[in-house]
C-alpha cells in the first residue's frame, strides 16, 4: 500500500524580552536555579500578574509577517493542570481568543518549488520550570527560573508532508522568528521547541488517521529522523493489523526510537477558562499601522528580490535570504564586488564550509564581507585567478593581511598576463621536457589531448599558479604546434 | 442530574485531593445538594447573553519590559517544605 | 484615658492630636484587652504584640516630628488572608498553617505608610468561604452580641473584634458579603467597594473577579478613613482601576435633600425575617426625614444570583487554590510515596471540609461536557443580573434594602447542609457579580441581636453610600450600641 504522512507542527518559540511574560524578573538563560524565580513565578499566594507588552508586540509582529488577522480583543486562558514545574497548578495561555489568528508562510523545497503552509494561529503563554533528576536521593530538583518565560507557540495547519517539508519549514519559522528579532532561535537552549504531530493516511484517501504527537524535539536533525521513525513505526504498525493510538511520545535521540509518555497519557481536562486575574487585552488599529510601518523586508521578499535583481535561482535566493544576517553579509559582498553570482558562490561555497567546519555563526565570520568582496573584484579583473583566489581566502581566513590586493601584493600572488613573460616561461619549460615534446608530436590528437594537460599542469608550477590559464592555454598550444 | 460515587472519585482526583473512604459518602451527597441548587440556572433564558467574566469590563493595562525583580531566593525558599542546592525537592518526576 | 478602647478612630485622631495618650499607650491597652477578652472570642489568629508596639512606638515618633495623619497610630488588624512580611498569613488554613508571608499585601503597605498600627492578624472562613466563620482550621468565632451565635463571615474575626472593642476598625474582604454579612451580624459599618478600586495584591484570592478588600469600623466616618487609606490604583493588579479616588471625608456632610432611594421589591419577599423587614422600613422613614425621596424597583434577576455565584466563586476557587501543592511553602504531608500522593494527601489534609467542596464544584463545573451548562451559564447570568442594576442605577442614586435575610443563627445550626448557609449571602451577592459598592449599616436591634441595613451604590460611587450612612448615623444611634460585656 502506498501511505502519504500528514503533519502539522507546534513550535513554542521563546520572545526575546528582557523580562518575563507577567512578572519583572530577568529572562536570562543559565542562571543559577531559582535566581530569577519571583513572587509571581513562585505562584506565591495572592501575587498577580500584569502583561508584558514587548510580548504583545512581538506576537503582533509575528502576526503581521505571515499575514494573519490579529484579534482586536484576546483573551488569556488558564489551563489547569498539576504538574512541578507549574508552580500556579495553571499555565496562563490562550485558547477561545488567541493573539494571532489564521495565516501562512511559504517556504522553499530542495528542488526549489515553494509550498505554502497554513498556520492555524499563534498565541502567548508562559513557559513552565524544569525538573532536574540528577539524583537526590530519588527526588527531583525542581527550577523555577524558565517559569513565566514568554512563549508564542505557533500551531500550523496538518499542511506538512513528509519530514523533510516539516524541517524546511521549522527553519523557515526560524528565520523568521530572527527576522522579526522576536526570538533567538537557540535551539540547544530550548528557545525554539517543536511538538510533532505525525499521523499516515492510505494515498488517496481524505481522512486524516489517527496522530501521535512527539513532544519537544529540539533540533532540525532530531525533527526529521523523529518523523521519520514515527512514520515508519505507525505504517508498520498498521500493515501488521495495528491501530495507531492517539498519545504523546517522546524521541529518544540516542536510541533513534520514540516512546510513550505514559505518564502523561491519562485523559488530560485542562479546564480552560478565562483567566480572572487578567483583563481582555485590545489591540488597536493604529498600533498594528505602525508595526506594520517598521517590519523589516522578510525572506519571502527578500528571496524574490534575490531572484529578480540579482538573477539568482530560486534556490539560491532562499538560501541566501534564510537569515538576515546571512542575506545582508551576501548583499554587502555583491555591493564591493558588483557581481552577485560570483559573490552567491562564494558565499554559499568556501564561506559557508569554512563556517561550518569552524561552527561559526555569518556574523562571527573571520572573512568581512567587503574583504571577501574586495577579493572577487580581483577575479573578476583577472588579477589571480580562481586557484589562486582561494589561498588569498584563506590567507584572509589567517588574518594574514587586511585586504585581499594587500595579501596579492605581499605574497606576489598578481596573475602574469604579459604574453612575453609567459613565452620566455613556457619555451623554458618546453625545454626542460624536451622528451615528452618530442612524444606529443608524434602522437595522433587523441593521445595529445591528454598530455596537454601534464604541460598546462607544469607551465602553472612554474609560475607558481601566477600566469594566466587562459593565455598559458592558448600560446602553449601555438608553441607545441609548432 | 445527580453526582455519582465514582464520578466524585473523579473530580477529587482532576483536583488532587485526597478523600478518605470514610468522607465520600457525605461529600457525594454535600456535591448532589450543592448541584441542586446551582442547576436552577438551567431555567433561565440566556439566549444570546453575553458571558460576563469581568464586572467592570476593562482591558488589560501593559507593563514596560523591564527587569525589576532581584534575587530573593534565600528569602523564599526559607519557607519551603524541602530543598536542595536552590532547588525545590519534589518525589520524582518520571516523564 | 481608661476607656480609649471606646473610641472610633476619628476620636482617636482627635485625642492623638490633642496627646491626651500616646500611640503606644493605646495600643497597649487595646493588646492587654485582647489578651483579656479573646479567648471567649477567638478572633485573632496571631497577635504580633512586639511589632504592634514598634509601629505604635514609631507613629508617636512620626508625630513628634510634626506628622499628624487621620491613621497616625490607629490601631487595625488585617484579615488572615492579607499577606504580612515575615508573619503568618494562613487564610485560617492548614495548608498554610507555616507560611510566613514573604512580602506585604497593598493594603497592608497603604496603611502602614499611612501609619496605622497593625495589633494582628483576624480570623476568618477558611480561604473566605464561608458565611459564618466556623470553617477556621483555628476555631469558629463568637459573636460578641452572643457568643453562642456566629459573627457571620467570612471576615468573622474583623467582625467581632471591632464589635468587641478589641479594634476599633479591621480590614476584610468581600467576596459574596463577606464584609457586609458580619458586620450586619456585629452592628458595625462595613463597605465593599467597587470591584478594582482597592489593590488585590497580596491579597490571598478566593474568587479574583469577585473579591475586593474593604473597611469594618464602628461608623461610616471611620470606614471612610480607613477606606480613603486602602483605595486606589495599583500597577501590581492589572485590575486595579486607574481612577481618582474621591476625597470620602469631604462628602459626608453631604446634605441627602434630592437622594433618589430605590427598594427593589425582590428584596422583601421570602425569606426575608419580617422583623428585619421593619427595621429596614424604619431605616427608609428616617433618610425621608432627612430628604431622601422613594421609588419602587426591581432586580428580577436576583433568585439567579446565589446558583451562579456558586459555579463562577468555586470555579476560580479551583484554580486558584491548585498553587497549594506541598511544593513551595506551606503543608506538605508527611513522606510522600509519590508525586501525586504528595499532592493528594498534602491538600486533602490541608483543606478543610468547606474548601475541598468548593473545590470540587468549581473542578466540576470547569471540566469537559459542563463548562457551557454551567460556567458560561453562570458567566450569562452575571450578565443579567448587571444589567439589572444599570438599569436601576437610571432611576435611582442607591439601593436600599436589609444585608442578610436573618439574624445571627446559632454555632452549628447551619452545618448538616451548606446550602442552607449559602442562602444567607442572598442580598449582598449580586453586587459581587455585578462589581457595584455596597455597604451595610446598623439598624437597630432584634432579640438583642444586630440588623443592618444594605447600601448598593452605582460604580464608584462609595462616596454616596458613606455620606448615606453617615448622615443617618448623625441622627440615630445604633451604631454606637455596644455588646454587653465589651
Ligand atoms: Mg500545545
Ligand atoms: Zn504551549
Amino acid at each position: 500500500m502506498q501511505w502519504e504522512t500528514v503533519i502539522g507542527l507546534e513550535i513554542h518559540a521563546q520572545l526575546s524580552t528582557q523580562s518575563k511574560i507577567f512578572s519583572g524578573s530577568a529572562t536570562t538563560f543559565g542562571a543559577t536555579p531559582n535566581t530569577q524565580a519571583s513572587l509571581v513565578d513562585l505562584g506565591m499566594p495572592g501575587t498577580l500578574p500584569v502583561l508584558n507588552a514587548e510580548a504583545v508586540r512581538m506576537a503582533c509582529r509575528f502576526g503581521l509577517a505571515i499575514d494573519a488577522e490579529i484579534a482586536e480583543r484576546n483573551v488569556f486562558a488558564r489551563k489547569n493542570y498539576f504538574y512541578p514545574d507549574l508552580p500556579k497548578g495553571y499555565q496562563t495561555s490562550q485558547m477561545d481568543h488567541p493573539i494571532v489568528g489564521k495565516g501562512f508562510l511559504d517556504i522553499t523545497l530542495e528542488d526549489g518549488t515553494v509550498k505554502r503552509i497554513g498556520i492555524t494561529r499563534a498565541h502567548l503563554e508562559e513557559d513552565a520550570g524544569k525538573s532536574l533528576h540528577e539524583d537526590f536521593h530519588g527526588m527531583s530538583g525542581i527550577d523555577l527560573n524558565r517559569a513565566g518565560t514568554p512563549l508564542l507557540e505557533i500551531v500550523s495547519e496538518p499542511d506538512i508532508r513528509s519530514a523533510k517539508e516539516a524541517v524546511a519549514y521549522v527553519r523557515a519559522i526560524h528565520a523568521l522568528v530572527r527576522y522579526l528579532g522576536i526570538c533567538d532561535g537557540n535551539m540547544a537552549e530550548g528557545s525554539l521547541r517543536c511538538d510533532c504531530n505525525v499521523s499516515v493516511r492510505p494515498k488517496g484517501q481524505a481522512a486524516f488517521g489517527t496522530r501521535a504527537e512527539i513532544k519537544n524535539v529540539n533540533s532540525f536533525r532530531f525533527i526529521e529522523k523523529a518523523i521519520n521513525h514515527e512514520v515508519q513505526r505507525q505504517i508498520e504498525l498498521i500493515e501488521d493489523g495495528g491501530q495507531v493510538v492517539q498519545e504523546t511520545r517522546l524521541y529518544d535521540p540516542n536510541k533513534d526510537q520514540t516512546r510513550s509518555m505514559r505518564s502523561k497519557e491519562e485523559a488530560n481536562d485542562y479546564r480552560y477558562f478565562p483567566c480572572p486575574d487578567l483583563l481582555p487585552v485590545v489591540i488597536e488599529r493604529s498600533f498594528l499601522d505602525e508595526l506594520r510601518a517598521g517590519l523589516p523586508e522578510l525572506p519571502p521578499q527578500k528571496r524574490e528580490r534575490f531572484e529578480h535583481q540579482f538573477g539568482l535561482s530560486t534556490y539560491d535566493a532562499s538560501v541566501l535570504s534564510a537569515s538576515r544576517e546571512l542575506a545582508d553579509y551576501f548583499e554587502a559582498v555583491e555591493k564591493t564586488c558588483g557581481d552577485a553570482k560570483l559573490a552567491a558562490n562564494w558565499v554559499m561555497g568556501e564561506l559557508s564550509s569554512l563556517l561550518n567546519k569552524e561552527s561559526l555563526e555569518i556574523d562571527q565570520s573571520p572573512v568581512s564581507a567587503e574583504q571577501l568582496g574586495g577579493l572577487i573584484l580581483r577575479i573578476r579583473d583577472n588579477t589571480i585567478s580562481g586557484k589562486i583566489a582561494k589561498m588569498v581566502f584563506e590567507a584572509l581566513v589567517n588574518g594574514e593581511g587586511a585586504s585581499a590586493d594587500q595579501v596579492i601584493e605581499q605574497k606576489g600572488l598578481k596573475q602574469v598576463t604579459d604574453s612575453g613573460a609567459i613565452e620566455a616561461m613556457l619555451d623554458e619549460v618546453l625545454a626542460t621536457n624536451a622528451a615528452q615534446v618530442e612524444q606529443y608530436r608524434a602522437s595522433d590528437e587523441a593521445k595529445r589531448g591528454k598530455m596537454f594537460g601534464f604541460f598546462v599542469g607544469q607551465a602553472m608550477k612554474a609560475s607558481k599558479g601566477k600566469a594566466n590559464p587562459g593565455q598559458v592555454n592558448q600560446l602553449l598550444k601555438k608553441k607545441l604546434e609548432g | 442530574m445527580a453526582l455519582e460515587r465514582s464520578e466524585v472519585e473523579k473530580i477529587a482526583h482532576l483536583a488532587r485531593l485526597g478523600l478518605d473512604e470514610s468522607e465520600l459518602p457525605r461529600t457525594t451527597e454535600t456535591l448532589n445538594s450543592i448541584l441542586g441548587l446551582v442547576d436552577r440556572m438551567q431555567a433561565v433564558d440566556t439566549r444570546g447573553i453575553e458571558p460576563l467574566a469581568h464586572p467592570l469590563e476593562a482591558t488589560q493595562r501593559l507593563r514596560a519590559d523591564a527587569v525589576t525583580e532581584t534575587d530573593q531566593r534565600d528569602a523564599y525558599q526559607a519557607i519551603a517544605p524541602a530543598v536542595q542546592d536552590g532547588l525545590y525537592l519534589v518525589p520524582r518526576v518520571i516523564e | 484615658m481608661n476607656d480609649m478602647h471606646q473610641l472610633t478612630l476619628a476620636g482617636i485622631a482627635r485625642a492623638l492630636a490633642g496627646k491626651q495618650f500616646s500611640a503606644e499607650e493605646l495600643t497597649r491597652d487595646l493588646l492587654a484587652r485582647i489578651a483579656r477578652l479573646d479567648p471567649q472570642l477567638n478572633s485573632f489568629i496571631t497577635v504580633t504584640e512586639a511589632a504592634a508596639i514598634e509601629q505604635a512606638q514609631a507613629a508617636d515618633a512620626r508625630r513628634a516630628a510634626g506628622e499628624n495623619g487621620a491613621l497616625l497610630g490607629a490601631p487595625i488588624g488585617h484579615k488572615d488572608l492579607f499577606c504580612t512580611r515575615g508573619v503568618l498569613t494562613s487564610c485560617a488554613s492548614k495548608i498554610l498553617h507555616n507560611f510566613k508571608a514573604p512580602y506585604d499585601a497593598t493594603v497592608v503597605e497603604k496603611l502602614a505608610a499611612a501609619g496605622a498600627v497593625s495589633l494582628g492578624k483576624l480570623n476568618m472562613d477558611e480561604f473566605a468561604m464561608g458565611s459564618a466563620n466556623e470553617s477556621s482550621h483555628y476555631g469558629a468565632v463568637h459573636n460578641p452580641w452572643d457568643p453562642s451565635r456566629v459573627p457571620g463571615g467570612s471576615s468573622g474575626g474583623s467582625a467581632a473584634a471591632v464589635a468587641a472593642r478589641l479594634l476599633p476598625a479591621a480590614t476584610g474582604t468581600d467576596t459574596g458579603g463577606s464584609i457586609r454579612q458580619p458586620a450586619a451580624l456585629t452592628n458595625l459599618t462595613g463597605i465593599k467597594p467597587t470591584y478594582g478600586r482597592v489593590s488585590r495584591w497580596g491579597m490571598i484570592a478566593y474568587a479574583s473577579s469577585l473579591d475586593q478588600a474593604g473597611p469594618l469600623a464602628r461608623s461610616a466616618e471611620d470606614c471612610a478613613l480607613l477606606l480613603q487609606a486602602m483605595a486606589g490604583f495599583d500597577a501590581k493588579d492589572s485590575t486595579s482601576v486607574d481612577v481618582p479616588v474621591d476625597d470620602y471625608l469631604a462628602t459626608l456632610d453631604q446634605p441627602l435633600a434630592g437622594l433618589r432611594i430605590g427598594l427593589p421589591k425582590e428584596y422583601f419577599g421570602n425569606g426575608l425575617d419580617a422583623r428585619i423587614g421593619e427595621k429596614v422600613l424604619a431605616v427608609v422613614e428616617e433618610l425621608k426625614k432627612l430628604g431622601a425621596t422613594l421609588k419602587d424597583i426591581s432586580l428580577p434577576n436576583l433568585q439567579h444570583a446565589i446558583p451562579a455565584y456558586y459555579v463562577i466563586a468555586p470555579a476560580e476557587a479551583s484554580s486558584n487554590l491548585s498553587r497549594f501543592d506541598g511544593v513551595r511553602f506551606g503543608y506538605r504531608c508527611e513522606s510522600p510515596v509519590n508525586l501525586e500522593d504528595l499532592y493528594k494527601r498534602s491538600r486533602g489534609e490541608g483543606f478543610g471540609a468547606e474548601v475541598k467542596r468548593r473545590i470540587m464544584v468549581g473542578t466540576y463545573a470547569l471540566s469537559a461536557g459542563y463548562y457551557d451548562a454551567y460556567y458560561i451559564k453562570a458567566q450569562q447570568i452575571r450578565r443579567l443580573i448587571k444589567n439589572d442594576f444599570v438599569a436601576a442605577f437610571e432611576q435611582v442614586d442607591v439601593i436600599l434594602g436589609p444585608t442578610t435575610p436573618n439574624l445571627a443563627w446559632k454555632l452549628g445550626e447551619k452545618n448538616a447542609d451548606p446550602v442552607s448557609a449559602y442562602l444567607e449571602d442572598i442580598y449582598t451577592i449580586t453586587a459581587n457579580l455585578a462589581g457595584i459598592p455596597g455597604l451595610s449599616m446598623p439598624a437597630g436591634f432584634v432579640d438583642g441581636l444586630p440588623v443592618g441595613v444594605q447600601l448598593l451604590g452605582n460604580y464608584f460611587q462609595e462616596s454616596r453610600l458613606l455620606n448615606v450612612a453617615h448622615q443617618y448615623q448623625q441622627v440615630t444611634g445604633w451604631h454606637q450600641q455596644a455588646p454587653a460585656g465589651f
